[in-house]
């Protein structure tokens, strides 16, 4: 089963590198304090209203060893870790940093005890360039910092970690990939003796992923260590040596990473077994729901996005569309949706012309579509679950009556699209923002999916999932498939894309480089399709 | 033990009426010490702007008087904040209002039937209040051009305009040189319901009570809140977004250019110097501190009024400066935005460890 590593596939046998190092035998830097850990966690506990993330928590990280924390979406990973940087403070609990208790208060006392951490959402400014991005905010910066010398120094530890990127860029001038090297170019200039790196692959394409782990490695071989969140097995496998399971805050199991396998913890992660298999009925694909015939748009920046893309999608089908994210994905469905213009070429749905029709009119003619964004696009977060879930019923009975709200019904619908889709939340009045990702993705699934009458644009739907959730996301998908609905799926995980899909197509730079019955698809090749390199023969 | 901040998860009722109430409270602290420095009692001085304001049939219909501009520009200028469209020309939109309502009222008085001159000039002046809403909303939604300069300087092109006809071709001939126009015929009055408190009132009451199901019980104003709260959300849902920004700008200044079409036919009954005193800024105050709910608005903007009607009082019987209570005014604003923090945030005790602000919201 090909994942989003290639090289490494889940339910084997894990590779036995001498990389694995049990906590017991870390050499301690300092001879005279065996066994000292270099950061030790105890007893963490910390609770927002209404959950308990970290309920009484140890950790242990010994030098020159990666730990991964794997667990779902809000087993409390982050929160621990955001104690660990100084964004909470623990209710309780307490915190050793090379065997000496340690208060932390904030992020400036954690990078003062060499403490860096990477967050999920990236914390640069776009309008400043990356040397200064890596130099902003150090505590004892002179009022005018020599920029030379930190760019010297910004080069000379790119080159070391094998980090490249350009210093004078501007940071909205860079890729996702290049936004989080300078993240931790700016930990390791900070001389960052532990990193923690929270969910860093989510938004890595795979070759991307494959070189953050050399810049791991590297930083391992100089006695540093790291913190690896994640839910993902496959990174767990690549990245640590060793590994902690926390559920529900807390520690269901520790583990050295080569005495496990990826089954194993994806049963204890969410504690029961996981289907790594989507069940589906036989393909038997209706009329063509979905046509695109030779279709251009731009992109944000006026450069061409989409060059004579055509492709169908047919009643009953699940078209994947493959590739690394930036080829065209977003533009695809926006164009679909009515949120992009098209610059030429046709679009119908259901047999009839909608190209450039508004988003209001493709709304009607029956398209759902979970956007790429879902904080900010897809989910409103100051406003309340009833009310997302409502964002696409309130023009229609039951929820509205002429031009008449009824937010009996707009509650009365929400608690049971929550029970059903089970989404995890306080009430149906609790704002979305406070819900975790997965919950947020569920809300934006559950009320796409409800209104969806032919087609679902879904851009990648299962993207920082946990297993779970996924799991949740994938057979969501599929029942629409099976009711008769076309599904465009837009994905970067091959093996979402293989289990899911019924076709797949392999986008590249605006163009379909392929189409094939996922049955028939060779990994491989698809990785190769993904990168630019042209096949052969058409199997189409 | 120690305090710490909490982000809730749902914006607290309580809070949202405790801290406007506060913030009244603080500002009459403040207020108060100014007073003593001033060598006055600060609880006699309130004692006579209370008397002054509410103190008699006479001086609460004064204080309603006040409070109906007041009001419906408050209630503009909620609208407005509620979609992030920082309209501060309320001042503007009624003034130009009050021009054309005028201009209806002197012009089409003379040949039009008597009943329906009063209807028209509402009409009309609404439609100009909403005309001079509709220049920035256009602006911002066509051209990306920032609405807050927009809005302020057209507040002195309204201004400077009805100086001008009141000073110049619209001037009284037989008004012994007085700047302003010929008064109003009697059709085209707003009736008066209780001394000079006119019928504006209860338009403004209605209007409060309508924008507040408007926004809460209607489609639409389930469009606006999601578009207030995210326009890209709000396209992405198929909301037109600079359709209904206009749209609700139009509202917004019309509901501002009835305040000036209430001061210029229900008290002065001409145009003339001192059409606003200010209401248009005032209504900010009034927005903000009724929290931009249409419900609270016209409490506030009693309150706002009783301050300038009781600070007049306390000019007269006390000899200190009538400004005293646009200063209260003033005061009121910082520990209402200090207090934002209340609304947005519960405070909480703890046993130990000392804790900053919360960083970062929820469990991961």
């Amino acid at each position: 089963m090909p994942g989003r590593f290639f090289s490494r596939v889940p339910g084997d046998a894990p590779a036995s590198e001498a990389r694995t190092i049990p906590l017991d035998k870390v050499i301690p830097m300092d001879a005279s304090e065996p066994k000292v850990p270099l950061v030790e966690m105890r007893g963490i506990r910390k609770s927002f209203p209404g959950v308990t993330a970290c309920d009484g928590v140890d950790l242990r990280l010994g030098r020159g060893e990666v730990l991964a924390l794997l667990g779902e979406n809000g087993a409390g990973k982050s929160t621990l870790m955001n104690v660990l940087a100084g964004l909470y403070r623990p209710d309780e609990g307490e915190i050793r940093i090379g065997g000496k208790p340690v208060e932390i208060r904030s992020p400036r006392d954690s990078a003062a005890h060499g403490v860096g951490m990477v967050h999920q959402n990236f914390m640069l400014v776009d309008t400043m360039t990356v040397a200064e991005n890596v130099v902003l905010g150090m505590a004892g910066l002179p009022l005018v910092p020599d920029m030379a010398e930190v760019k010297r120094s910004v080069l000379e530890l790119a080159e070391k970690y094998g980090l490249r990127v350009d210093p004078d860029a501007y940071v909205w001038q860079l890729s996702v990939g290049e936004q989080q090297r300078v993240e931790i170019l700016k930990q390791l200039y900070r001389k960052a003796e532990i990193l923690v790196l929270d969910e860093p692959t989510a938004v890595l394409t795979p070759q991307e992923s494959e070189e953050l782990n050399v810049v791991v490695q590297r930083m391992k071989a100089e006695g540093k260590s790291a913190v690896f969140i994640t839910h993902k097995m496959e990174e767990v496998m690549t990245f640590s040596d060793r590994v902690m399971v926390l559920r529900k805050g807390k520690v269901v199991v520790e583990k050295v990473t080569s005495e496990t396998s990826p089954r194993d913890l994806a049963k204890l992660m969410v504690g029961r077994e996981v289907l790594f298999r989507v069940e589906k009925k036989s393909f038997e694909p209706g009329a063509v729901i979905l046509e695109l015939k030779d279709v251009r748009a731009l992109d944000d920046r006026g450069l061409p996005a989409l060059r004579d893309l055509s492709l169908k999608v047919r009643a009953g089908e699940i078209l994947g569309i493959a590739g690394v994210a930036g080829n065209g994905q977003r533009e695809l469905s926006e164009v679909i949706t009515g949120l992009r213009p098209v610059s030429s070429g046709g679009i119908s749905i259901n047999c009839v012309e909608t190209t450039n029709k508004t988003p209001l009119e493709i709304i009607r003619s029956g398209v759902s579509h979970i956007p790429q964004d879902r904080i900010a696009v897809g989910a409103v977060g100051d406003m309340s679950v009833a009310s997302n879930l409502a964002m696409k019923g309130y023009r229609d009975a039951p929820i509205s009556r002429g031009v008449l709200l009824l937010p009996r019904r707009i509650l009365d619908l929400a608690r049971r699209m929550i029970e059903s889709f089970r989404i995890a939340t306080p009430s149906p009045e609790t704002r979305v923002k406070f819900l975790s990702g997965g919950n947020i993705q569920k809300t934006i699934l559950a009320r796409e999916i409800e209104s969806c009458r032919s087609l679902l644009v879904a851009v990648y739907p299962s993207r920082g999932l946990d297993i779970g959730a996924t799991e949740a996301v994938r057979k969501e998908l599929v029942a629409q498939r099976d009711a008769g609905m076309a599904v465009l799926l837009v994905s970067e995980d091959i093996e979402e894309l293989l289990s899911v899909a019924d076709t797949v197509l392999v986008l590249y730079e605006g163009r379909a480089m392929g189409t094939f019955p996922s049955a028939e698809a060779d990994p491989e090749e698809l990785g190769l399709l993904m990168a630019g390199v042209e096949r052969k023969e058409t199997v189409s | 033990m120690s305090i710490l901040f909490e982000k809730r998860k749902n914006i607290s009722r309580t809070a949202q009426v405790l801290v406007p109430a506060a913030s009244f409270v603080v500002s009459l602290i403040l207020t108060g010490i100014l007073l003593l420095a001033f060598g006055a009692d600060p609880f006699a001085t309130y004692r006579a702007m209370f008397r002054g304001a509410f103190g008699s049939g006479r001086a609460f219909t004064e204080t309603l008087v006040k409070a109906i501009p007041l009001m419906l520009t408050g209630l503009g200028v909620a609208l407005a904040f509620r979609l992030r469209f920082w309209n501060i020309g309320a001042e503007g939109q009624l003034t130009l209002a009050g021009v054309a309502a005028t201009g209806v009222a002197i012009f089409w008085g003379r040949w039009m039937p008597s009943f329906l001159l009063l209807p028209t000039v509402i009409l009309v002046g609404c439609l100009a209040g909403a005309a001079w809403a509709g220049i920035p909303a256009l602006l911002r939604t066509r051209l990306k051009v920032d609405e807050t300069l927009v809005t302020l300087m057209l507040n002195y092109v309204a201004i400077l305009f009805s100086e001008y006809l009141y000073y110049g071709p619209w001037r009284d001939p037989k008004g012994y040189g007085f700047p302003g126009t010929e008064p109003f015929p009697e059709a085209a009055w707003m009736p008066r319901i209780a001394g000079r408190a006119h019928l504006g009132l209860v338009f403004a009451l209605f209007l409060a009570l309508a924008l507040w199901f408007v926004l809460n019980r209607t489609r639409w104003g389930f469009e606006l809140k999601i578009l207030g709260a995210s326009p890209q959300a709000a396209r992405y849902q198929g909301i037109s977004v600079e359709r209904n920004i206009v749209l609700a700008i139009l509202v917004s200044g019309a509901l501002c250019g009835l305040a000036g079409v209430g001061e210029v036919t229900g008290i002065s009954r001409r145009l003339q110097q001192g059409l606003s005193l200010g209401y248009g800024y005032t209504a900010i105050i009034v927005a903000w501190m009724g929290q931009l709910n249409p419900l609270a608005v016209p409490f506030v903007a009693v309150l706002m009024a009783a301050l300038l009607v009781g600070g007049d009082q306390v000019q007269m019987m006390m000899g200190l400066p009538a400004s005293m209570g646009i200063l209260m005014q003033g005061m009121i604003l910082f520990p209402l935005l200090a207090g934002s923090l209340f609304t947005e945030y519960r405070i909480k005790r703890t046993a130990r460890h000392p804790a900053a602000g919360a960083a970062a919201e929820g469990a991961e």
